[in-house]
């Protein structure tokens, strides 16, 4: 395909209801935007005015080089920094502040960069944690397993087998999770994530420290994640070759700034991103 | 038709069997499959609306009497239901292998026509379209996981449960058309036709018919007493005849319920779950189950390898005539009886043993060791000698007539005779009608008065009356000084060391006989472990002199067992090596049922045997291999060449002249 094709194909971006994507998947309107957005750790500045939105049902990635503020845009994201300034704006309301635990009820999971499981359980009973936004039953009920906490576990247990079965992982659902391999372990914080049945997925850097086989599943699923269940993905990666495959649009950051923002073909020709990854002398 | 009515009741079919089950067994499990974490079960009345329903959707998509239904996956019970509901409208079900490349079952799907597919998931829709250009008469593919499959174009694709909603939607319409198809088969229309593995050249059609199905299932199971309340757990390749008499055939007939278990890699588990009543599994599952318990009794404390090995002795003592029903003083009935509780009880039950009432194992020779570990626990595991040609059966052991170096009588229905050249002949009523579209190759392996040869060499032992297979009869060949060559003999004996995966020996028309040697990457990788040798890879672990000595030692030990036998002293291995790659089916050099294909190896490998027979230490390679998506590479390695020590056998060569 040459340059003037892709030109013409590529997705027009204004259209604020969406659009198809070439490969026939229906991208929505704006779920999130984030408006000017700086984030300080006393005197050291993150994140300097950055804005960007997400839209339903696309993968978007963030790029950029190490301490280029990725992970904290995710945390912004995820509520667990709050901004000096600057606005997020969900689902067309402005995000007040925010708890970890309210923005997960507001349908947002997440996955780590360091893995953040509970070694000494089973993956089976570590996935049933996502569930947790979605149990009604209090602790004592839960302890006592009558009537309407032995219905909710049940439910709940099929909505986590689902995701095993989608995730590959059955033959692992009664290991504990420290036994694993690192591979499978990112896996099973991503069924984890999936468990809450998420509309929006944070990904942070899912395929860090893996062999090119276990990337090549990990693409995978996060592609049949985005297309069965239409689960919007944010994403933070170093291997760029995974990002320009996967996202619809990536965000470049570099010391705190946004340096680009486009399909990932816009992102590669961009003067400043080369100039990021290949180092020019900053000022 | 005359045949009809008298054999089997009026039970000429395998849906005629599927309707009597669903009256006289109707609210008794029939199928088991674990997804999602639990066992779903389906009742033979429930089967039977399953079978019928998805059998009314296929003729709604158009089957016509006598279409080829090619059948693609791994032991779900909706795909046996579709080879079921093919019979009832009067199609042929051809189950494939589901791990063959594409341009494997290119040439399968061509050579039989098959005009609908059924295929399990993706990963088998993508092969067939990946060829769909070369086959003529395809028409519809049908898929049972949706997973995946929203953008494919469904012009020609349909999801198993549509089709089966479909059909139930019509019921009214074409009910009377279902009952007219089912009500027209007969004992002689074919019931399935299954491709042989192709251990020599292109896969051939088998064609097996109701008669042959119906006959071979209600012999054997009346051979050791089968009943509908055995389990068994459905793992083998659907497309394997062994897997079809038992899954379908004995289970259909008997009416006892097959359980499919979650995924390949969950069997263990599931194997635990069940814990079958009937169990088959070729020697190879039984050897890696066996390596797993020594690996691990090896890491285990000194108390407890204490206690396993006093309590193994003793089974092995007395644990097989127990099983015999022989004499043993009660003395040892009773420390066998504690030895049940402290230590094989549990073991049987760490392997999905505890309730095995009937156990095989063939295809291939069991070690002794192996084989009487299991029978020393009081699993009665025994073997059976067969071939897809015969629908499994041609020789199997009797209750307490069970030994590890022959592969028993004849069963019920079957007659044996030798050749004079040695190969085993037999006849029955099981046998298959010919290979489809190949009747040079049926005239050869059938004759006229229906005598079927087997290709291998064997003889009965005049004592016992029990057979036994020595070799291939085409693989038995003579050494340059007119000495018997048995490869298979040598291979055998060197796959019993638990540190050897594979063996091939060359040596027909040569001086002396040679070998290559796979090692065993699990037992072998483990001894490393625990002595500290570091490996990156295969390769690196394969080519290791501590390696290359142990694997010399089980070489030399093979030589004077070898010696012993005065008719093949001369296929001692005088030179090996041990290969760099491990055989694999992907690159042809095995058969999809794991059995060695000679020429392919000796035609790829010509460089490494010419080195093993000029007196070279070391060799350097280049091999090609596959990767399971299809894709190409290759490995370079330098290979040492070992000398054996060999056990002189001049003076019963100068007697033999």
């Amino acid at each position: 395909m040459s340059v003037a094709e892709q030109m013409t194909e590529a997705p027009v971006l204004d259209q604020s209801e969406g659009y198809v994507t070439e490969d026939g998947r229906k991208i929505g309107a704006v779920v999130m935007e984030m408006k000017n957005i700086t984030l300080r750790f006393g005197g050291v500045v993150a994140i300097k005015d950055i804005s960007f939105d997400i839209r339903e049902g696309e993968i978007r990635a963030i790029i950029g080089p190490n301490g280029a503020g990725k992970s904290s845009m995710l945390n912004v994201i995820s509520g667990f920094y709050i901004p000096q300034e600057g606005e997020i704006l969900y689902k067309g309301s402005k995000r007040p502040q925010m708890k970890p635990y309210e923005v997960a009820r507001q349908g947002i999971a997440r996955t780590f960069q360091n893995i953040a499981l509970f070694e000494g359980m089973t993956v089976l009973d570590n996935v049933m944690t996502g569930r947790l936004n979605h149990m009604k039953t209090g602790m004592f009920q839960q302890a006592l397993w009558k009537g309407k906490a032995e219905r909710e576990e049940v439910e709940n247990r099929e909505v986590v087998e689902k995701v095993i079965d989608f995730l590959e992982i059955q033959n692992i659902r009664k290991t504990p999770v420290a036994r694993l391999p690192y591979g499978l372990k990112k896996r099973v914080e991503l069924a984890r994530a999936l468990a809450a049945e998420p509309s929006l997925l944070l990904l942070d850097e899912p395929m860090a420290g893996m062999n090119v086989e276990e990337k090549e599943d990990m693409s995978r699923f996060i592609l049949d994640v985005n297309d069965e269940f239409g689960t919007t993905i944010a994403l933070i990666e170093h291997d760029m070759g995974v990002v320009m495959d996967l996202s619809d649009r990536v965000v470049v950051m570099d010391y705190g700034k946004k340096i680009g923002d486009g399909t990932p073909d816009e992102v590669r020709n961009n003067q400043d991103v080369i100039d990021a990854y290949l180092g020019v002398a900053h000022d | 038709m005359a045949t009809a009515s008298t054999d089997a009741g009026g039970l000429v079919s395998i849906p005629a069997l599927l309707d009597r089950n669903a009256t006289k067994f109707a609210t008794k499990t029939a199928y088991r499959e674990k997804e999602f974490g639990i066992w779903q079960s389906w009742t033979w009345a429930e089967t039977r609306e399953e079978v019928r329903n998805f059998a009314l959707g296929l003729i709604n998509l158009g089957v016509n009497k006598g279409d080829f239904i090619a059948i693609i996956g791994s032991n779900r019970p909706h795909l046996y239901w579709s080879m079921v509901s093919a019979q009832m409208v009067g199609a042929i079900p051809v189950p494939l292998y589901q791990d063959s490349a594409a341009e494997e079952m290119a040439y399968v799907l061509d050579h039989c026509g098959a005009r609908f597919i059924i295929a399990e998931d993706q990963e088998q829709v993508d092969k067939v379209i990946e060829v769909q250009d070369t086959l003529h008469q395809f028409e519809h593919m049908i898929y049972l996981d949706p997973r995946g499959m929203r953008k494919y174009d469904h012009s020609a694709l349909h999801e198993y449960r549509h089709v089966q909603e479909q059909g139930h939607a019509a019921r009214d319409e074409l009910t009377p058309e279902l009952d007219r198809r089912q009500a027209s088969l007969t004992y002689d229309d074919t019931c399935v036709m299954l491709y042989t593995s192709g251990t020599t050249g292109k896969p051939k059609g088998v064609v097996l018919s109701n008669k042959g199905i119906i006959e071979t299932s209600k012999a054997s199971s009346e051979f050791d007493n089968l009943n509908a309340g055995e389990e068994v757990l459905a793992y083998l390749p659907m497309a394997w005849v062994g897997d079809f008499i038992f899954s379908i055939g004995q289970a259909y007939w008997t009416g006892f319920c097959v359980n499919c278990p979650e995924s390949e890699e969950t069997l263990i588990m599931d194997l635990r779950e069940i814990g079958p009543t009937y169990y088959f599994a070729p020697p190879r599952v039984f050897e890696t189950q066996l390596t797993n318990v020594m690996i691990r009794m090896e890491d285990s404390t000194r108390m407890k390898k204490w206690l396993f090995k006093k309590y193994m002795d003793h089974a092995r003592r007395v644990g097989p005539d127990i099983l015999d029903g022989k004499p043993v003083s009660f003395g040892d009935r009773f420390q066998y009886w504690l030895g049940g509780l402290f230590i094989y009880g549990p073991l049987k039950n760490t392997l999905g043993l505890s309730r095995v009432r009937v156990g095989y194992t063939a295809g291939e020779a069991i070690g002794p060791e192996i084989f009487s570990f299991y029978r020393s626990l009081g699993i009665n595991l025994k073997q059976l000698y067969g071939q897809t040609e015969a629908g499994v059966f041609i020789t199997q052991q009797p209750d307490g007539e069970v030994r590890a170096d022959t592969v028993g009588v004849p069963s019920p229905g079957v007659e044996v005779k030798i050749a004079d050249n040695g190969e085993v002949f037999y006849r029955s009523a099981g046998v298959f009608v010919e290979y489809y579209k190949n009747p040079e190759s049926t005239a050869s392996t059938k004759d006229a008065e229906g005598w079927v040869a087997t290709g291998d060499a064997g003889f009965f032992e005049p004592d016992t009356g029990h057979l036994r297979i020595i070799d291939r009869a085409k693989d038995v060949g003579k050494m340059a000084d007119g000495s018997m060559f048995a490869p298979k003999y040598v291979e055998n004996k060197l796959k019993f060391y638990p540190n050897i995966l594979e063996a091939v020996v060359f040596g027909a028309g040569r001086e002396t006989c040679t070998a290559f040697i796979n090692i065993d990457l699990s037992a072998v990788g483990n001894w490393a472990e625990r002595h500290n040798i570091a490996y990156s890879s295969y390769q690196e672990l394969a080519g290791h002199p501590q390696v290359m000595e142990a694997i010399q030692a089980h070489v030399e030990e093979v030589n004077q067992s070898v010696a012993e036998d005065e008719m093949l002293s001369g296929c001692q291995v005088h030179r090996f090596l041990i290969l760099h790659k491990e055989l694999d089916a992907d690159d042809g050099e095995m058969t999809r049922t794991r059995k060695v294909r000679r020429r392919i190896i000796e035609e790829k490998y010509h460089d490494l045997i010419t080195a093993l027979y000029d007196g070279s230490d070391t060799i350097s390679t280049k091999t090609e291999v596959t990767y399971e998506d299809g894709r190409k590479g290759y490995i370079s390695a330098t290979l040492e060449i070992r000398d054996a020590k060999v056990v002189p056998v001049t003076t019963q060569k100068v007697a033999a002249e």
